[in-house]
């Protein structure tokens, strides 16, 4: 397998690997939101907010996944 | 595939040696355009507000009571408002600028081939890096004037047992990640976006990309506004004076 090759593999993998996490984690957040606006709808406007930040902290390590493989392939 | 994407960005021209890039001279014109609105809607002050002054007032106040509502009214929101949401104001500007319609299609010859004019301003890793560097240098002084210069030392370094010598350390590498992690959070964000696009509009031109375009706007408002959140939290964190140094360790 020469270097070209194994950069791309590399970078499939390291997003691959990196957005299972997060994405699951992100599906948690927001199932528990939807489901408190769900009981209160009263909140959302107080719950929405928090959410996207929760979300976008829980997205963080698919960032890092997605940064190291863009610098594997452009860097 | 002949895609040009690269993590820097790329240099117009030269200025007496300086080079000047595609995002320092967006970055310069973004934050004129915003000074010069907000200055000339200041000058203008009406009582019975017009279309302008309605719109910049509901976006000012809406988010003066949100900062209000996060960090409770009164002084601290007072001196927090004013650096949070110009970070949110210059990153959701920067950010929407890549929806103007046209700008990608202008080029200039640099000298060693053609460079696009326009490119995402928060795509360059220098410029969010300094924006980090600014809310967290913030909260640390802030963090120090509240607890006191050897309480704040104390807070890392900390001999009183090893497992407070421990935590201290786990302490200190959490203040360098988020660095990281709040600028990382940013770029990637929005160099991805750039990157999907590039690569959506060459594998299938025109209508594949429409989903993904409305994707970027969405994320576009929403690291804007978790950007600027991000730092106020992590202010107002600092300024909260810890109370639990009497009951643990």
């Amino acid at each position: 397998m020469d270097i070209e090759a194994a950069k791309y593999l590399a970078a499939g993998i390291a997003v691959g690997l990196g957005a299972l996490g997060p994405g699951i984690g992100e599906g948690i957040a927001a199932s528990k939101a939807l489901e408190s606006i769900g009981r209160n709808p009263e909140a959302s406007g107080k719950v929405a907010p928090l959410m996207f930040v929760a979300m976008a902290i829980t997205e963080s390590t698919a960032i890092y996944a997605l940064v190291v493989a863009l610098i594997i392939l452009f860097g | 595939m002949d895609l040009n994407i690269s993590l820097a960005p790329d240099i117009l021209f030269n200025i007496a040696g300086f080079p000047v890039t595609n995002t320092l001279l967006w970055s310069f014109v973004l934050s004129i355009f915003l000074m010069l609105v907000f200055v000339l809607i200041a000058r203008s002050l009406k009582m019975i507000p017009g279309r302008w002054q309605n719109f910049i007032e509901l976006l000012v106040e809406g988010s003066y009571s949100f900062v209000e509502s996060t960090v409770g009214p009164g002084k601290k929101a007072q001196r927090l408002f004013p650096l949070v949401f110009t970070m949110f104001i210059f990153v959701l500007v920067a950010n929407l600028a890549v929806y103007i319609p046209g700008q990608s299609a202008i080029s200039v010859n640099n000298g060693d081939g053609f460079v696009p004019v326009f490119r995402a301003v928060m795509s360059d890793y220098g410029l969010v890096l300094i924006m980090t560097l600014v809310s967290i240098i913030v909260a640390q002084i802030v963090a120090i004037i509240t607890a006191g210069p050897w309480k704040y030392l104390g807070r890392f370094i900390n001999f009183k047992s090893p497992l407070a010598f421990f935590l201290g350390l786990m302490e200190l590498v959490g203040e360098i990640a988020k660095i990281f992690s709040l600028s990382f959070r940013l770029f990637g964000n929005i160099f991805a976006g750039e990157v999907l696009g590039a690569v959506m509009l060459l594998l299938a031109p025109f209508f594949m990309p429409l989903p993904f375009l409305f994707l970027g706007l969405l994320s576009a408002v929403i690291q804007a506004f978790v950007f600027s959140v991000l730092t106020l939290v992590f202010i107002s964190m600092a300024s909260e004076v810890p109370e639990k140094e009497e009951v643990s360790v």
